[in-house]
C-alpha cells in the first residue's frame, strides 16, 4: 500500500489528455435530449400515416423548427461523443482506431448538419 | 498475498453476467443501434426537404413489413436508452448506488422500456398509421 496522498501519486504523469469537458458535454445532452425526444416521438406518432403537407405544416410553425433544430444538435453531438468513448474503449489497433473515431465523428457532423439543413429548408419553403 | 490468490477480472466467455452487467453493456449496443438509425431519421428528413415525392417513397419504406421491423427495434432501442440513460444521470448526482437499488431499477428500466414501446406502437397504430 502506498503511504502517497494522491496528489503527489498523479503529480509528474503529465495530462490526462482530454479534461472534463467530454463528460460534461455528454451530460447536458443527455439532459436535453429527454425532453425533447420525448417531444419528437409524439410528433412523429401523429404524422404517421400523414401527407406531406402536414409534416411541412409541423416544421414550418417556429417552435417546432427551433426545437428540432435543437433536438438535432444535441442528438448529433451526443452521438459523436457517445461512439468516440466505444471506439476508443474496444478498438485496439491504431491505424483503425484513428479510422473509425474519423469516420464516426466526421459522419456524425455531416448526417446532423445534412438534417439541421433540411429543417431549415422545409421551414423556409413555401 | 500469493500470486495464485490474486483477484482476476471476470473471464468473459465463462462468467454469467448478472442482470446488472448486461443491462450496462445493452446501454452501449444500443447507443450504437441508434447511432445507426439515425441514418433513417437524417434520409427522412432529407426526403421531406427534397419535396413531396422523396417522402412519400420513404414513408412507403417505413410502413413496409421490414422498415416496421427496423422501427420497431428502433423503439425499443430508443426508450431503453432513454430510460437506462435517466438511470446514469441519478447515478452522476450520486444516488442509488446501494447494490438493492441497482438491482430494482435495472428491472425496472427493462420493464418501462417494454410498457413505453408497446404503448407507443398501440398509439401509433390506433392514430392511424399503417
Amino acid at each position: 500500500m502506498s503511504m502517497n496522498t494522491p496528489l503527489s501519486k498523479a503529480r509528474g504523469l503529465g495530462s490526462a489528455k482530454e479534461g472534463a469537458h467530454h463528460w460534461k458535454a455528454q451530460r447536458l445532452t443527455a439532459i436535453a435530449l429527454v425532453p425533447l425526444s420525448i417531444w419528437f416521438i409524439s410528433g412523429i406518432i401523429c404524422l404517421a400515416g400523414k401527407p406531406h403537407a402536414d409534416l411541412v405544416a409541423w416544421v414550418q410553425n417556429p417552435w417546432s423548427a427551433s426545437l428540432l433544430i435543437l433536438l438535432l444538435f444535441s442528438l448529433f453531438y451526443h452521438m459523436a461523443l457517445g461512439l468516440q468513448v466505444v471506439i476508443e474503449d474496444y478498438v485496439q489497433a491504431t491505424g483503425m482506431k484513428i479510422t473509425l473515431l474519423l469516420i464516426t465523428q466526421f459522419g456524425s457532423i455531416l448526417l446532423g448538419l445534412a438534417s439541421i439543413v433540411s429543417v431549415l429548408l422545409i421551414a423556409t419553403g413555401d | 498475498m500469493s500470486s495464485q490468490n490474486r483477484p482476476l477480472s471476470p473471464h468473459l466467455d465463462v462468467y454469467k453476467l448478472p442482470l446488472t452487467g448486461i443491462i450496462s453493456i445493452s446501454h452501449r449496443m444500443t447507443g450504437v443501434g441508434l447511432s445507426v438509425g439515425t441514418l433513417l431519421l437524417a434520409w427522412w428528413l432529407i426526403a421531406a426537404a427534397t419535396g413531396a415525392e422523396s417522402y412519400t417513397t420513404v414513408n412507403g419504406f417505413l410502413g413496409s413489413w421490414f422498415g416496421k421491423i427496423l422501427l420497431f427495434l428502433w423503439s425499443f432501442a430508443f426508450f431503453f436508452h432513454l430510460c437506462n440513460g435517466i438511470r446514469h444521470l441519478f447515478w452522476d448526482a450520486g444516488k442509488g448506488f446501494d447494490k438493492a437499488d441497482v438491482e430494482k431499477t435495472a428491472k425496472a428500466v427493462l420493464i418501462a422500456s417494454v410498457v413505453l414501446t408497446l404503448l407507443t406502437w398501440v398509439i401509433a397504430l390506433a392514430g392511424g398509421a399503417s
